[in-house]
C-alpha cells in the first residue's frame, strides 16, 4: 500500500470521510486557540465542567423535539451558561472555591443529562449526545461547526487584547476603564457555543479534549499567546487527520481515536517541547531558574 | 532629543497638568473588603502638585485607599471626588503580586499596557507609543530586556517595569503601591529621584512607602494609616513619636 493510497485515499473515496475531516478540523481551527486561553486563564478543569453542563440542555432539546439540532444547540447554550453563571455566583457567595463549585454544578448536570436522554431515547442515542456521531455528519451538523469556527476566530481575533490584558494584570485594566468582566463572559460565551457546536462532532465528553489537548500541547513550544493559538490549532488538525485514518484502517471508533491522537501530541510535547519539556529541561537549568541578569 | 527627555521633558499631559490641576477629595469614605471594614471615615485632600507618602502599620489600609481613589473599589459610603481630567488622569502602580506572573508577554508588551487609555482594545500601537515605551524602559534601566518574557523578571526587575509602566501612562496624578518593595536601595533612590523629577513637573504623587527614613527624606506630605486617618499633614509634624505609638495601638486593638 503506498502513502497515497493509506493516507489520502480514504478522504478521497468516502464522502463522510471527508466530512468527518471537514467538521473536526473545523472544531480543531476554532476550539484550540479558545484552549490556549483556558490554559492560561487556569480554568482548564472549567472547559471540563463547561462540557458536561452543556449535556442536560442538550437531553431536554432532544426529549422536547426529537433528533433536532436547534432544539438541543439552544438547550445546551442554556444550561452551559446558566451553570457558569451559578457556579460563579455561589463562588461569590458562599466560601465554596469555584472550582469546587464549578464540580459540583457539573456532577449533577451530567447525572440530569444522562437521566434525560434515558427517559425517551435508546441508548444509542446517549452513545450519539455523549461521544456524538463524527463519521455520520449531516451538512447542518457541519454547516453550524464550520460556520461556529469561522465566527469564533473572528470574535477571538477582535478580543485578543482585551484578553490577554484581562488574563495578565485585571486589575490594572479595570483602573484604566477597560472593560474586564465583560470580556470574560464574552470568553465563556464562546466556550459554549464551540462545545454546543462540537458535540455532534466528538460527543459531548469528548469535545472539550479537542480545546484542551492541542492547547496544552503547544504549551511546550511556544511562549507567547499570539504563537500558541494557531499551532494548537495546527496541531489539533494533525490529531484529526490521524485519529480519523487510525479510525479507518484499524476499525477503532473515530471519536476517542482522534482524541487519543491530540492525548499522543501532548504527551510527546511534554517529554521533547523545548519550554520546561522535560529532556531540554534535563540538559539546561529548568526555566525557573534562569531568572535575573 | 535624548531618549529621556521624550518622556520625562514636560509632556503634553504635564504641561496640562500644571495648568489645570487635580485634586483628589475624600470625604468621610469607608471602605471594606468582603463585609469587613479596612479602613473607616477618611477626610482629606490631595493638593494638585503635591508629593505625599502613605504610611501605616500593615492592614492599615494604605493599598485600600489608593484602590478607592483608582476606582476599583467603590466607597461604602462618603466620597471620592477626582479633579481636573477625572479618572482618566490618574496612573497606578500596583503591587506586583496582583499580576499574573506567568501569563507569556515580553517586558516590552507589559510596559505597553500602560497607554491603555490612549490606544484601547482595538486602535494600533504606533510608532510614538512605542518610542515612548523604550525610552521609559531606558529610564528604569530595562531596555536590553525588553523583547524578554516578563516571567523571567527578577522582583526587583518586574517592580522597575511596572514603573515603568506608570510612567507609559503619562498621567498628572501618579498612585504607587509600594514602588520600592523587592528593589535594592540603589535602585530606589534612581526611582525615587524619578519621582522627584515628575513632581517638580507639577504632577501629583501618592505613594504608599514603608521606609519611614526616606519619607522623612523625600516627602513633604504625608498621611499615617491605621484603619483610620492617624495624621494628614507636613511630614515632620505627621511622623512624630506620639502619633506613631497610636497607630501602633489602634493596629493593635483592630487585630487583636
Amino acid at each position: 500500500m503506498s502513502l497515497y493510497e493509506w493516507a489520502v485515499s480514504p478522504f478521497a473515496d468516502y464522502g463522510f470521510m471527508r466530512r468527518a475531516l471537514a467538521g473536526t478540523c473545523a472544531l480543531a481551527l476554532g476550539g484550540a486557540p479558545l484552549g490556549v486561553f483556558l490554559v492560561l486563564r487556569r480554568m482548564s478543569l472549567m472547559g471540563d465542567a463547561m462540557s458536561h453542563a452543556i449535556l442536560p440542555g442538550v437531553a431536554a432539546g432532544f426529549l422536547a423535539a426529537g433528533l433536532s439540532l436547534g432544539a438541543m444547540m439552544l438547550g445546551g447554550v442554556v444550561t452551559g451558561l446558566a451553570v457558569a453563571l451559578l457556579a460563579a455566583l455561589v463562588a461569590r457567595m458562599t466560601p465554596l472555591r469555584e472550582d469546587a463549585s464549578f464540580a459540583a454544578f457539573y456532577l449533577i448536570s451530567l447525572g440530569l443529562g444522562v437521566l434525560l436522554v434515558s427517559l425517551r431515547g435508546s441508548n444509542m442515542d446517549l452513545l450519539h449526545v455523549l461521544f456524538g456521531t463524527v463519521l455520520g455528519l449531516d451538512d447542518a451538523a457541519l454547516l453550524l461547526v464550520t460556520g461556529t469556527a469561522s465566527l469564533t476566530l473572528l470574535v477571538l481575533a477582535a478580543l485578543y487584547r482585551l484578553l490577554a490584558a484581562e488574563c495578565l494584570d485585571p486589575g490594572f485594566l479595570r483602573a484604566c476603564g477597560g472593560r474586564g468582566a465583560w470580556v470574560h463572559m464574552g470568553f465563556l460565551v464562546l466556550v459554549v457555543v464551540n462545545l454546543v457546536a462540537g458535540f455532534q462532532v466528538l460527543g459531548t465528553l469528548m469535545v472539550v479534549g479537542m480545546m484542551m489537548l492541542p492547547a496544552a500541547a503547544a504549551r511546550f513550544w511556544a511562549v507567547s499567546a499570539a504563537r500558541q493559538a494557531p499551532l494548537a490549532a495546527a496541531i489539533g488538525v494533525a490529531a484529526s487527520v490521524a485519529g480519523l485514518l487510525a479510525s479507518y484502517h484499524y476499525n477503532v471508533p473515530a471519536s476517542p481515536a482522534i482524541i487519543l491522537a491530540a492525548g499522543a501530541c501532548y504527551v510527546c510535547s511534554i517529554a521533547a517541547g523545548p519550554q520546561g519539556g522535560l529532556l531540554r529541561a534535563r540538559r539546561g537549568a529548568p526555566a525557573r531558574f534562569r531568572r535575573g541578569e | 532629543m535624548t531618549a529621556a527627555s521624550v518622556a520625562c521633558g514636560p509632556s503634553a499631559s504635564a504641561r496640562r497638568a500644571a495648568a489645570e490641576p487635580a485634586a483628589i477629595a475624600l470625604d468621610d469614605a469607608s471602605f471594606g473588603w468582603h463585609g469587613r471594614a479596612v479602613l473607616e471615615h477618611v477626610s482629606g485632600r490631595f493638593a494638585p502638585g503635591s508629593l505625599t507618602a502613605v504610611a501605616g502599620p500593615n492592614g492599615a489600609g494604605k493599598s485600600t485607599l489608593l484602590k478607592g481613589i483608582m476606582g476599583v473599589l467603590r466607597p461604602w459610603s462618603g466620597a471620592v471626588r477626582i479633579g481636573g481630567a477625572g479618572r482618566a488622569g490618574l496612573s497606578w502602580l500596583p503591587q506586583a503580586c496582583e499580576l499574573d506572573r506567568a501569563f507569556p508577554v515580553t517586558v516590552l508588551d507589559l510596559v505597553a499596557m500602560g497607554a491603555w487609555r490612549r490606544v484601547g482594545a482595538w486602535r494600533r500601537y504606533g510608532r510614538d507609543e512605542l518610542d515612548r515605551c523604550m525610552a521609559v524602559l531606558e529610564q528604569v534601566g530595562l531596555a536590553h530586556l525588553a523583547g524578554r518574557g516578563a516571567d523571567t523578571l527578577s522582583g526587583g526587575q518586574m517592580q522597575r517595569a511596572l514603573f515603568a509602566r506608570m510612567l507609559v501612562q503619562d498621567a498628572p496624578v501618579l498612585l504607587l503601591d509600594e514602588p520600592f518593595a523587592a528593589v535594592d536601595s540603589h535602585t530606589a533612590q534612581r526611582l525615587m529621584s524619578l519621582l522627584r523629577r515628575l513632581h517638580e513637573e507639577g504632577r501629583t504623587v501618592v505613594a504608599v512607602m514603608h521606609d519611614l527614613d526616606m519619607i522623612r527624606e523625600d516627602f513633604p506630605q504625608c498621611v499615617l494609616l491605621s484603619g483610620r486617618v492617624v495624621a494628614w499633614g507636613d511630614t515632620a509634624g505627621v511622623l512624630t513619636e506620639a502619633n506613631l505609638k497610636t497607630a501602633r495601638h489602634w493596629h493593635a486593638e483592630a487585630w487583636a
